[in-house]
């Protein structure tokens, strides 16, 4: 009770690692901004009009906040965090109304000279709520009615985003499943999501293949044996039966293996249907056995078989039906349907282009010539990660991943030594937040995810993302620090 | 819930995190480390690349006679980043343009909008296509103009006037050609149109390169690394065409004030030997700075100038079209040679009547030929799409009718070395089954046994078949282009394509040509010491009849088949045939007769554009 008010006890508690790799961050962001800002042959001047000197005022606004939110009582998240998360939702409701409109997006609002992006706060407000609700007495993941309410939580900013034509922001609230994977939903949901990306990207990337021999096309193939494959393993997991994934494996070995050799040697054909049999014979093999052992929960792994075929053969039709052509456009250029240098795929090619010539060393701050000469576009908001790239090359680009990674980590530690579920659920907000941002924005510049225009944290320019980031670290750090207040110290 | 039983989960997400994070890693050290050390140098700064262009291809006729060349001429170029204390009143003196001027073209160049992909570090141009004689002036100057630098550029000169269609033209490059091919950069040439295009990866050549290196002022300070990564540029390559110059020319004179084509191909080669489209223009108008302006007037011309009416123009071929009918009902034993049809005054089937000249009757595939009997073609086409014991539907047995058709080069694109090849049209089954909702036989569609009807080709697929017939039934995929420098031409050219008739049954049908040649509707062909087969076609359009000939010479051992045709040119034998048996003369004996000459001038003077405006 005393350390929550002592503001030299809060300072004593609070997570130094924590702050000083947020610091580090900072700093090499900040750098960043100037090198993918300068211009040959001016200069080098630091004031308000250019956006490194803006930059630095956010940065020092940002630092502001984080000293204050040291002072505020932590439980006040706790006590107040729904009311908070209702009052971010009506914003984000009416943004779009008032919005000027920025390049076909609608989520920024005008208070002055200053442009926000309510998104980035709501993400603050989302995690608070859903850190509120988990942590709620007798709320149970494995409750429908308990796991229903949180998704809702979740999918109500998601929406709301949406429509502001941000669907790269809304994207980010996709993190939270990691939070749910770790309070006790079940990790097929994940492995699921990551099977229908995988089938996704190779069944369409391949698809104009033809494997040597057969008159299949190696896209198709492979996705119907690793639709056989996962299938196999789930049973080999779950089911206590090895036998039975056993059958299956050897069954499908064999058969995929006479149906090639009779296509190499005898007469080609589509051995494509003979591997989509193994897959629908490996489901009747489970519905049979399950309904033999009256085991219904084996019927859940031929759901999954019967599923990961629909989303397959459904994939085409969600590119070309559900997403925007600009998406559609950016999906193609990602796994490789398209060589579209025009639009995404330049972004995507110069920014390779320009890390690729960083080298072992880079090319030294401010030498950048890939990015001041303006090939990359969005140089210093999304594509940040260039100027890192090319500046500083490996040593600096990997430094940054790996500072990242660091803080990551310690979250982890953090959120995990936190005596009640809030400020763990909280925890795992952020750092899963976090993660998601680096793992699509980087992936992005390095041309391995698709181009989602998501920022970097605490590099890309921009005060919105950067007070966000900084809101939804420094309340954790916050709350870490009262993690003693009944009067256990470590 | 204290969430417990779940605690050993944070070591999965540590992982996934630890496992993004080294799969990044991995992807920076195969980009930045493992990737090419010259390339990412080259791109620094302190390099400056010089683009050394290479010289397009020559083009020249058969028998090597220049057709197309290149003349120097220059750009001044501006790099703004450079140009510093310019005396602009001297500068503009030098080169002649008054202060608003410049000042109008450096506001333009500056404006991103326009001049996309703007930078103020590379040279831009600021003026194009300085000929040779007024550059000489302003090359003294300029070394007093900082930022101003010179690019040789050569523009592409034509020594006639004819061939405009096949040989085409070049232009620069339009930001989606820049995008689609990393070989142009801004303010290079491409071939638009022809041979130009078809071949624009010969004629371009490889452009060199030549890496300068240069201090932080910009001051050019040498090669780099003594010019072992320069590159000298390689010149495009030569093309020689098949076409005959003179040919050519006289194809277009004959032409003149006419709508229409000819078309002359090398039966034992596949060489077009002439490609006239008619009305055509002259290629001067498509270089030099006047280009935009003269291609625009161009496409306002209501009569088309620069649609290659051999390739893309598609008519119904009317009579030629009966040699292809001949010999489908032969090979499929419809017909022998000895079958007679009945004709008096035409076909006549139930309420079905096509009708045709006064000529005896019944009349057998020598005589039918000869004197283009419409009724004798019908009935061989009624037998053989009716003929269900043979065929088991009508829709099998026109299917088997249009495989044949399709054999010898008809309803798809031939893939002459041009672009814009169009297809022309066979009718299928479906196309019937839909049209008439399967409610159709051989009555209904009999104007396709004779060329009418659905039936479309183009000039070149009517010559292909004269060459076709020559050979005694193949072909090789006619081409204009019969050599290019260093390399084989496309196999696609040398490849014989068989038809699904035997040869014994074209010759039948060579007697026939020669017997309409001789004493049939083709008189007017007949050139002394010369055995010429020829077919007559009279194609029925919305307009006056197109006139129409296809034939080849000599009969044995052929040296050329020719298609011509007169848009509303009335009867074949009236417009198509002299100017065929003209062209014939001119290929087969290297001249025309004085005779000729008069009459292949009155032909020039004929005016033919019955107002029907495609």
């Amino acid at each position: 009770m005393e350390q929550s008010t002592n503001p030299q006890g809060i300072f004593r508690s609070l997570d130094w690692i924590t702050v000083v790799l947020y610091l580090l961050l900072l700093t090499i962001g900040w750098f960043s901004v100037v090198g993918a800002t300068y211009n040959f042959g001016d200069p080098l001047v630091i004031d308000y009009t250019t956006r490194a000197g803006k930059q630095l005022l956010w940065i020092g606004l940002a630092l502001v906040w984080a000293f204050v939110l040291m002072f505020v009582d932590d439980r006040i998240y706790d006590t107040f965090s729904y009311i908070f998360y209702i009052f971010m939702m009506g914003i984000l409701l009416i943004t779009p109304f008032i919005s000027q409109g920025h390049k076909g997006s609608y989520s920024w609002i005008d208070i002055g000279s200053v442009s926000l992006q309510p998104a980035e706060f709501a993400k603050t407000a989302t995690a608070l709520a859903l850190a509120k609700l988990m942590g709620s007495y007798g709320f149970s993941l494995f409750r429908p009615r308990n796991f229903l309410l949180a998704l809702a939580l979740v999918l109500i900013p998601m929406a709301l985003i949406i429509r502001q034509r941000e669907t790269g922001s809304a994207l980010v609230y996709l993190a939270f499943f990691l939070v749910f994977y770790r309070e006790g939903m079940s990790g097929s949901v994940l492995f699921v999501a990551f099977s229908a990306v995988v089938y996704f990207i190779v069944g369409l990337r391949y698809d104009a293949d033809p494997l040597p021999h057969t008159l299949s096309s190696v896209g198709q193939f492979s996705v119907l044996v690793l639709v056989w494959v996962f299938t196999v393993l789930l049973s080999w997991i779950y089911d206590r039966n090895k036998l039975h994934a056993l059958h299956m494996a050897l069954g499908g070995l064999v058969l995929l293996g006479s149906a090639y050799a009779v296509s190499r040697f005898i007469v080609p054909f589509d051995i494509a249907w003979v591997a989509l049999g193994v897959c629908l014979g490996c489901v009747a093999y489970i519905v049979v056995q399950a309904i033999r052992t009256r085991v219904p929960r084996l019927l859940l792994m031929a759901l999954f078989g019967l599923g990961s075929l629909t989303v397959y053969y459904s994939a085409d039709y969600a590119l070309n039906n559900l997403l925007e052509p600009h998406q559609q456009d950016r999906v193609r250029v990602l796994i490789g349907l398209e060589e579209d240098l025009i639009k995404a795929g330049y972004n995507v090619n110069q920014s390779k282009i320009a890390i690729g010539s960083g080298g072992f060393w880079g090319k030294g701050f401010l030498n950048g010539t890939q990015t001041k000469l303006k090939y990359v576009p969005e140089q210093d908001t999304d594509f940040i990660f260039c100027t890192i790239g090319e500046e500083m090359g490996f040593i600096g680009s990997a430094a940054v991943l790996f500072l990242f990674l660091a803080i990551i980590l310690r979250l982890i530690h953090l959120a995990e030594r936190q005596r009640y579920s809030f400020g763990r659920v909280y925890g795992y907000c952020v750092l899963s937040i976090l993660l998601f941002h680096v793992f699509i924005n980087v992936g992005m510049v390095l041309g391995l995810t698709p181009v989602i225009g998501i920022p970097l944290p605490f590099f890309s320019y921009g005060g919105s993302s950067l007070w966000g980031f900084t809101l939804l670290l420094f309340i954790f750090l916050r709350i870490d620090a009262g993690r003693n207040r009944f009067g256990y110290t470590n | 819930m204290n969430g417990l039983e779940f605690e050993k989960r944070r070591f999965i997400i540590g992982l996934i995190a630890t496992v993004i994070i080294a799969v990044y890693l991995v992807r920076l050290l195969t980009m930045q480390i493992m990737s090419d050390d010259y390339k990412k140098n080259a791109d620094s700064n302190a390099f400056q690349k010089e683009v050394l262009y290479p010289a397009r291809g020559l083009i020249m006729d058969r028998k090597g006679r220049l057709l197309v060349y290149n003349e120097p001429t220059y750009n001044i170029m501006v790099t703004m980043n450079d140009q510093i204390g310019v005396d602009t009143a001297d500068f503009c003196r030098t080169v002649g343009m008054t202060q608003e001027e410049y000042e109008e073209r450096m506001a333009e160049i500056k404006d991103s909008r326009r001049n996309v992909g703007y930078s103020r570090f590379t040279p831009q141009q600021f003026l194009t296509q300085i000929p040779a004689k007024e550059f000489s002036v302003i090359q003294e100057k300029l070394y007093k103009f900082r930022g101003f630098s010179i690019e040789k550029r050569a523009v592409r000169r034509y020594a006639t006037t004819c061939c405009a269609h096949v040989l085409g033209d070049v232009a620069e490059v339009n930001p989606a050609e820049i995008d689609s091919d990393a070989y142009y950069r801004k303010g290079d040439y491409i071939g638009k149109l022809g041979v130009e295009r078809s071949y624009e990866k010969d004629l371009r050549g490889v452009k060199g390169l030549h890496i300068h290196l240069r201090d932080a002022r910009g001051r050019i300070k040498g090669r780099y690394q003594e010019g072992r990564f320069d590159r000298y540029p390689e010149p495009g390559r030569n093309l020689t065409l098949g076409i005959d110059r003179e040919l050519q020319a006289l194809g277009e004179r004959l032409m003149r004030n006419k709508i229409g084509s000819i078309v002359a191909i090398e039966p034992s080669t596949g060489e077009v030997l002439c490609m006239v489209s008619s009305p055509t223009f002259d290629p001067h108008l498509l270089i030099g700075p006047e280009r935009g302006r003269n291609y625009r007037q161009l496409q306002a011309d209501p009569y088309k100038p620069l649609l290659n009416r051999a390739i893309m123009g598609q008519y119904p071929p009317g009579s030629t079209f009966k040699t292809t009918q001949g010999l489908t009902f032969l090979q499929e034993h419809i017909i022998t040679p000895g079958t007679y049809y009945p004709c008096s005054h035409g076909f006549w089937n139930g309420r079905t009547h096509v009708g045709c000249h006064g000529h005896y009757s019944p009349v057998e595939l020598n005589f039918a030929i000869q004197t283009s009997c419409n009724s004798y073609f019908c009935w061989g086409f009624y037998h053989m799409v009716m003929n269900k014991k043979k065929y088991g539907s009508y829709s099998a047995a026109l299917t088997r009718w249009k495989d044949y058709m399709v054999s010898m080069g008809f309803g798809y694109r031939l893939g002459v070395d041009l672009p814009g090849e169009k297809r022309g049209m066979i009718p299928n089954a479906q196309y019937y089954d839909k049209w008439y909702k399967s409610r159709w036989n051989a009555l209904t569609i009999i104007s396709d046994a004779i060329g009418q009807g659905e039936v479309m080709l183009t000039p070149l697929q009517v010559a292909n078949l004269g060459a076709t017939i020559a050979n005694r039934g193949y072909y090789y995929v006619p081409h204009v282009v019969s050599k290019v420098e260093g390399r084989a031409i496309d196999t696609l050219y040398t490849r014989r394509r068989h038809t699904m008739v035997e040869p014994r049954y074209y010759e039948m049908v060579v007697r026939g040509m020669r017997s309409a040649v001789l004493g049939g509707t083709c008189k007017g062909a007949n050139l002394p010491g010369i055995e010429v087969c020829g077919k007559t076609g009279t194609a029925e359009n919305r307009g006056k009849d197109h006139s129409v000939f296809m034939g080849f010479a000599p009969m044995n051992n052929p040296r050329i088949a020719i298609s011509v045709y007169v848009e509303n040119g009335g009867f074949g034998a009236h417009m198509a045939v002299p100017m065929a048996a003209l062209m014939l003369e001119q290929y087969l004996t290297g001249e025309l007769s004085p005779a000729s000459q008069a009459k292949a001038d009155s032909y020039a003077q004929k005016v033919i554009y019955y107002g029907t405006k495609h």
